[in-house]
């Protein structure tokens, strides 16, 4: 099926979406880590526009954005489970909640998690708000996809690892288990995915790199302010 | 059985005019619902509880929500004139662009427009349409879509219409045949095919409206 290449950074949320993605359909790829205070000159090839990663680089040709290389993926390698599924309006809807969560959830929690004081407490009613969306959607589910696990689980997997980094750097507690119960189930039964165990980037890690981001936030904030 | 479809929404939004090119472009029979900002029907609530907002397209009573899924929706129901191409990877690109629509294009327009063409959102518009101007001048085709129109051509309906509206309400320039050469000649065409002709509000309506809506208080 061609030579695969993915560029990613060893923290990005969303290369990780397409780390899982090619291990689950078993696609043998080769990984360029960037540095993205020092981007590549391919990067900058591949990705003109955004000059970010993940880009997908399918016999050298590039793929850009995580869900439009999502969705490539699947229907490239399609002779193995699908992520998305057939009925047209069942991936509309997969389509509408993925926007949600990347337009909504993710910007929410980040602006919770990057704020302090008055500015933080303001931000968390709003991430709650959506927390609240996306527990009401795992109701009567296994996973966000349904039965099974499948596209919009490698959208939302972020919040299995990542939330919980954001709320130990950030000071807040978001996932209360009284409150989001079955986000907590789900994301029992994602981390038991073996793909999903074996990918996450070191814990440790990621909290100095959340860590340092914050404080960069904030004294950028408090800088032009 | 026939086919119910609706759409919910206003005359003034480039994002409810993507989905009337899609309708118009596959030829549907569908019953538009005119909503009112300040009195949203009970149906959009229902049907859109997330973001309140338009376009909405219903479908044998079932919701499709945010217009370039609607668009998405409407290629893979009905055949026929094809939105999106068939190959996956020309696929991935015709989504990249709609999306750099949605997410750096029509929010730079929007910018600009609410400015009143401040500076700094021109510039910051310019940067981005610069994108799609060059896309179009090594490609070298009619259309974002080659010979005929696709999810990109359709994506980007408000720089080839809106942004000339504004223009004129607003007494501002912000595509200019000079900088943009290949975008100006790209829009000239694409307005004048028979979907989009029958799909855009009428010039000086959607003049009068964005007039009303950006009027600088005095």
């Amino acid at each position: 099926m061609g030579e695969v290449k993915l560029f990613r950074t060893w923290s990005s949320p969303y290369a990780l979406r397409i780390v899982w993605a090619l291990k689950l359909k078993g696609i043998v790829y080769e990984t360029i880590y960037e540095d993205l205070a020092n981007k590549s000159s391919l990067l900058l090839e591949y990705n003109p526009v955004h000059k970010k990663v993940p880009v997908l680089l399918h016999n050298r040709t590039p793929i850009c954005e995580s869900l439009v290389i999502l969705e490539y993926i699947d229907e490239t390698w399609n002779t193995t489970a699908r992520f998305l599924p057939e009925d047209p309006l069942a991936r509309a809807t997969a389509r509408f909640w993925a926007k949600f969560n990347d337009d909504r959830v993710v910007t929410s929690i980040f602006r919770a998690y990057v704020t302090q004081g008055a500015e933080q407490e303001e931000a968390i009613g709003p991430a709650l708000e959506n927390l609240d969306i996306v527990e009401k959607q795992l109701i009567g589910k296994n996973f966000f996809s349904g039965e099974s696990f499948g596209f919009l689980d490698l959208v939302f997997g972020w919040i299995a690892k990542y939330l919980g980094i954001l709320e130990e750097t950030g000071g807040i507690k978001l996932l209360d288990e009284d409150r989001f119960p079955h986000i907590l189930a789900w994301k029992d039964k994602f981390c038991d995915i073996p793909v999903i165990k074996e990918s996450w980037p070191d814990r440790e890690k990621l909290i100095t790199k959340f860590q340092l981001m914050r404080e960069h936030f904030i004294s950028t904030a408090a800088g032009s302010s | 059985m026939a086919d119910e479809v609706k759409l919910h929404g206003v005359t003034g939004s480039p994002f409810v005019c993507r989905a009337v090119i899609a309708l118009n472009l596959k030829g549907i029979n569908y019953e538009f619902v005119a909503e009112d900002f300040s009195n949203k029907s009970a149906d959009l609530l229902k049907y859109n509880p997330v973001y309140k907002k338009v376009p909405v397209l219903l479908h044998n009573g079932n919701p499709i929500l945010e217009s370039l899924v609607i668009v998405e929706y409407i290629d893979e129901v009905w055949k026929g004139v094809p939105i999106l191409p068939q190959d996956a990877y020309e696929k991935a690109q015709a989504r990249f662009w709609a999306k750099f629509m949605d997410d750096k294009c029509d929010p730079a327009i929007f910018k600009v427009i609410s400015s009143h063409g401040e500076e700094q959102a021109v510039a910051e518009a310019h940067e981005a349409l610069q994108f799609l101007e060059n896309e179009l001048k090594v490609k070298g085709n009619k259309y974002f879509g080659g010979d005929n129109i696709n999810l990109v051509d359709i994506a980007a309906i408000s720089i080839a219409y809106w942004i000339g509206a504004a223009e004129e309400a607003l007494g501002i320039e912000v595509l200019s045949k000079h900088k943009f050469p290949k975008l100006t000649e790209w829009s000239d065409n694409y307005v004048n095919c028979q979907a989009v002709k029958d799909s855009l509000p009428p010039i000086e309506n959607l003049v009068a409206f964005l007039k009303k809506r950006f009027s600088k208080a005095e």
